[in-house]
Formats: C-alpha cells, sequence, structure tokens
C-alpha cells in the first residue's frame, strides 16, 4: 500500500500545500483547528478537489491536474472515518454494512457477518444508530468502511466528540483496529498524545503549510519550527539571540543559556518543556536564582511560574510531582537549571 | 348537483402532484448542487408563489397562446392548450411547484452531508444514494411538500380562470364553480362546493399531519 500526495488549494485564508507519501504505516497530519489538514483528506477522498496538484494510491492515479484526472470518490477506494461517524440514520447497522458490501448476495451477508463480529456489534444488528453509544457507533462505522474493500483509511479527529474515558477506550481499539490492518491510514487530529500514541510518522501542519516529515520520536525531542514546538506542547518558548558559538541570549527569559552542539546563525526560537527542568542546590550552568510568582496546584503535580530574580521577565513554567515539590517545602527563591541538552532550538 | 367540477378538479389536481412531485424535487436537487446563481434560481421558481395567480395565468396565455413560439409549434401537431383541461393542469403545475420545491429543498438540507459524502467514498453510486439515502431520510418534509402542493392544486383559481376559462365539463373546477355559482347569485350552491373544497383540504391535511407523526415515532429519528 502506498499512497503520495502533492497538491495546492487555494482556501479563504491561506493556501494550502501538502506534499507526502505514506507506506503501510500510520501516518498523522498534526495541526490546530482550521490548519487544512481536514481539507487535505477531503481531497484525497474526492469529496473536495485541490486546485492543483497529483494523487497517486498503489499506482492508481486519483487526482492529477495536469492530465486531467479526477476519479470520482466512488472510483477511488478510499475510506474516510467521519469525526460523527456519518452512519445512515434510515438502516439498521446491519443494513449500513451491507449497503456499501460488494459482491452477490451470499458474499455480501458473508462481510456483514464478519465485520459485526469483529467489532463486536452481532447484538446490535438489528438497532438503528442513535440507539446505540458513541463508541458503538464509531465500531459500526469502522466495520463499513471495511466492509468496502477500501485501500486506505482516513481519520479525521476520531475522538474529538468524546469525553475522556470513553475517549482512551476507543483509542485503544482503535490501536487494535490499526495494528490488525495490512493498509496505509492517515490519521489527522490537533492531539499530540493521540499522534504519538498511534502514529509511526508526523507531519506538522501550519496555516495550510506542511512542515518536515519526522518520526515520531524526532518530531518530539526536535520539532525545529515554532509551530511544531507548540503543538507537541511545549509552554516555555523565548525569542534567542545567538551570543557565542554555543551560547544564545533568551531575550523573553532574560537568561544567558549554554547549549549542547553548535548553534545556527539563523536561530530564532528557544524552547524547553516543562518537566524537563530541574531545581537545582546552587549556581551552576544554566543555572539562575528564580523567584516563584505563582503556584498551581494540579491533579498529580504542581505548575510552577518562576521568573529570573530581579528582572520583568517573561516567567518559565516549572512542573514538578507533587511529592518533589513538598520537600523543597514551598520556597519563594529557587535554583532552575535548564539542562542544555534538553533545550530545542527553532529557526523559523 | 352537477358533479364534473369535482372530477375536474380531482383529475386536474392529481396530474399536477403527479408532474409537481418530479418536477419539484428534481429542481430541488438541482439548485441544491448550484454553485452560482442559487439565489436567482429559486426566486425563478419561487415567484409563481408569491405573484397574484392572474399575473401567472397572463404569462401562461401569452407562452402558451396561439401567437407564442410554443404556440405556434404545438398548432403544427393540432395541440392547442389555452381553454382545455391541459391548460387547467399546467396552470395547478406552476402555482403549487413552489410548495413541493421549498418543502424537498428544506428536507434535503437538513440531511447530514456528511452522511453523502460517506456513501460517495465507500462507493455507492449517485443513483442508489437517491433512492435509499436522500429519498428515504427526507420524507417527511417531501410528504408535506406533496400534500401542501396537491391541496394548493385543488383550490387553484386564479391562474386556472385566466388560462383554462371557465367552461362547465370541460375546464370548471370547483373553485371556478363557486365564483361562477355567486356571479349568478346561486349562494347555496357555492355553499355546497365551498363546503366540499374544506372538507378536502381538511382531511388531506391531517391526514399529512397524522402520517409524518407516526413515522417520526418509529425510525429515523435525527441525532
Amino acid at each position: 500500500m502506498e499512497l503520495s500526495v502533492k497538491i495546492e488549494k487555494k482556501l479563504r485564508n491561506f493556501t494550502l500545500r501538502a506534499d507526502f507519501s505514506a507506506k503501510d504505516e500510520v501516518f498523522a497530519l498534526l495541526g490546530a483547528s482550521g490548519c487544512g489538514k481536514s481539507m487535505t483528506l477531503k481531497c484525497i477522498a474526492g469529496i473536495e478537489t485541490p486546485d492543483r496538484g497529483r494523487i497517486v494510491l498503489n499506482g492508481r492515479v486519483l487526482f492529477d491536474s495536469e492530465a486531467g484526472i479526477n476519479l470520482k470518490p466512488q472510483a477511488r477506494k478510499v475510506g474516510y472515518l467521519f469525526q460523527n461517524y456519518a452512519l445512515f440514520p434510515n438502516m439498521t447497522i446491519a443494513e449500513n454494512i451491507a449497503f456499501v458490501a460488494s459482491g452477490d448476495k451470499a458474499e455480501k451477508k458473508r462481510k456483514v457477518q464478519a465485520n459485526l463480529a469483529r467489532f463486536k456489534l452481532t447484538e446490535v444488528a438489528q438497532a438503528y444508530p442513535h440507539e446505540l453509544s458513541g463508541g458503538q457507533q464509531q465500531r459500526a462505522a469502522f466495520a463499513r468502511i471495511l466492509a468496502a474493500d477500501v485501500e486506505l483509511l482516513l481519520l479525521d479527529e476520531p475522538f474529538a466528540a468524546l469525553d475522556s474515558y470513553l475517549k482512551w477506550q476507543l483509542e485503544m481499539e482503535l490501536g487494535d483496529v490499526l495494528a490488525d490492518y495490512d493498509g496505509a491510514a492517515l490519521l489527522v487530529s490537533h492531539d499530540r498524545g493521540e499522534v504519538y500514541r498511534l502514529a509511526d510518522r508526523i507531519a506538522v501542519i501550519d496555516q495550510g503549510q506542511m512542515e518536515a516529515v519526522h518520526t515520531k520520536h524526532g518530531l518530539f525531542q526536535d520539532p525545529a519550527t515554532l509551530a511544531a514546538t507548540l503543538l507537541t506542547g511545549c509552554k516555555n518558548i523565548s525569542a534567542v539571540k545567538r551570543i557565542a558559538p554555543d551560547r544564545i541570549l533568551a531575550v523573553d527569559w532574560q537568561l544567558e543559556l549554554q547549549v549542547a552542539g553548535a548553534v545556527s546563525e539563523d536561530v530564532r526560537f528557544a524552547g524547553i518543556r516543562a518537566h524537563y527542568m530541574e531545581v537545582a542546590a546552587g549556581p551552576g550552568e544554566n543555572t539562575y536564582a528564580m523567584e516563584v510568582i505563582k503556584v498551581v496546584e494540579d491533579v498529580f503535580s504542581y505548575l510552577i511560574m518562576l521568573r529570573r530574580q530581579g528582572t520583568e521577565a517573561r516567567p518559565l513554567r516549572l512542573e514538578l510531582a507533587k511529592d518533589e515539590w513538598q520537600k523543597i517545602k514551598n520556597p519563594t527563591t529557587l535554583y532552575l537549571r535548564l539542562p542544555a541538552a534538553k533545550l530545542m532550538l527553532m529557526e523559523h | 348537483m352537477e358533479l364534473s367540477p369535482l372530477l375536474i378538479t380531482l383529475q386536474t389536481a392529481g396530474a399536477a402532484t403527479v408532474a409537481t412531485f418530479f418536477i419539484g424535487i428534481g429542481l430541488a436537487l438541482m439548485v441544491v448542487r448550484l454553485k452560482r446563481f442559487q439565489g436567482l434560481a429559486d426566486a425563478v421558481i419561487t415567484l409563481p408563489m408569491v405573484l397574484p395567480p392572474t399575473v401567472v395565468g397572463f404569462f401562461l396565455l401569452l407562452l402558451f397562446g396561439k401567437r407564442s413560439l410554443i404556440g405556434r409549434f404545438l398548432l403544427q401537431f393540432d395541440i392547442t392548450l389555452v381553454f382545455t383541461w391541459k391548460a387547467a393542469v399546467i396552470a395547478a403545475i406552476v402555482v403549487s411547484l413552489p410548495l413541493m420545491y421549498r418543502t424537498a429543498r428544506g428536507a434535503f438540507e437538513q440531511i447530514d452531508p456528511h452522511i453523502i459524502h460517506a456513501a460517495r467514498t465507500l462507493g455507492v453510486s449517485d443513483w442508489r444514494i437517491f433512492w435509499h439515502i436522500l429519498l428515504p431520510n427526507a420524507r417527511a418534509g417531501i410528504l408535506a411538500g406533496l400534500v401542501l402542493s396537491f391541496t394548493r392544486a385543488l383550490g387553484e383559481f386564479g391562474a386556472t380562470i385566466m388560462f383554462a376559462g371557465n367552461i362547465p365539463g370541460v375546464t370548471q373546477t370547483m373553485s371556478t364553480a363557486i365564483y361562477a355559482a355567486v356571479q349568478a347569485n346561486d349562494y347555496d350552491l357555492a355553499g355546497e362546493w365551498a363546503i366540499i373544497i374544506v372538507a378536502f383540504s381538511l382531511f388531506f391535511v391531517v391526514l399529512m399531519n397524522w402520517w409524518i407523526a407516526r413515522k417520526a415515532k418509529g425510525v429515523a429519528v435525527w441525532n
């Protein structure tokens, strides 16, 4: 299974440019809402038409603006899992599946039974979609897609409409389905945890522009761009100036920092994750006396806002496990270390 | 009491409703898909609903009269429309079409477009989508449109009398018969026809409401 996409489409606020290929893997598009990631899926499925470009699935050209090829959605063999599952409300679950299954009567029946059983829906086969729970509806939508013999799965924010407990359950189920499924799947989401847990490779989309494709570990270790750093959930970001081949001045934090390795001339931002900073006993490398501005108790940790002592600099957010914070006895000032190896540098 | 106005009315309204059903649904699907000039197309189809029926009848006379292009063309096949039963049907179609079109369009627009997209990506042909998804899910609206346009056709007066005349036994419907009876000072006859029209219309609208309520309790509740 191989998909290659290179398309361009003018939208109201920006031009969407997507360029990637995926092969027998779960490929994720990570982006804030309204960044063009759902539009990318709709173009692949044939629901929307790109202005320019080419889409090829398993050697079949689905769209090619230069050759004038634009297959109808029916001919593309691309299954789209919609956020609201889009089950046919006037048909039972079994009818929903039978309606899209290919083959003769016996073949259809076999596909319906097999997919009902596979997704634990046999008991609700004769129920209508509105009588099912959210989880059952999602499973039914999956059963329907797999009965239609598609070659590619498109998952559009599959958990956006669910509360957190159900979301976790369904995410695990989806993980099982994807592990079982031997084609390629494209996942669109704004949730960094979701894509990290489900996808093999991740591309960040910001304002319609697709950034470099990363492996999931690579993306979270070195996001490389400001948009990617924010989307991976980094809370501390400062504009920086290069002051030596291996030193930067973080302008917003008013901290001078040593970095691991050489600093590019074009460096513009630096970031550090809230749980990678450390409380130190005394002065040292990248260690500064900080004033505690605010302490917020979270569910399993404390969030501590810290500012360099004697300045009006932008505060940093430190996250500490509850017992660690209680151990140091709620101080008003402390020494904070920003480990050089954990600093992420960005050129864009 | 001469019963021909009742028969002519039922025949006219029945024939007109069959035509209106197909044309109205077709136009609704077409206008929903239009990317440009949607407002204009909608206005043109809706116009007969808001214009005085006499104006509609006047335009029909101009359009299909013996001196018009269409009229001369039809004359070559020995067909004349004006002051015939066919003219009454055409008048009823034109005035009842907006009701069918608007209710069908509203019903189609209520359907979640994701459902149509899902069906298309799963390989279902547009024709099967129309019969098995669009029509069943728009059933209540289409039914309402059907009853509204039928009852509108039952009571049609202005365009009919302009375009089809008021010829007893040929084009005289119940509503034109009432007009003729009142002109001849025969209030009893007018009253009888009036009661019959009210009874028919009431019956069909009640039937429609009952049917929609019954269906709503069954399947296909939107969530």
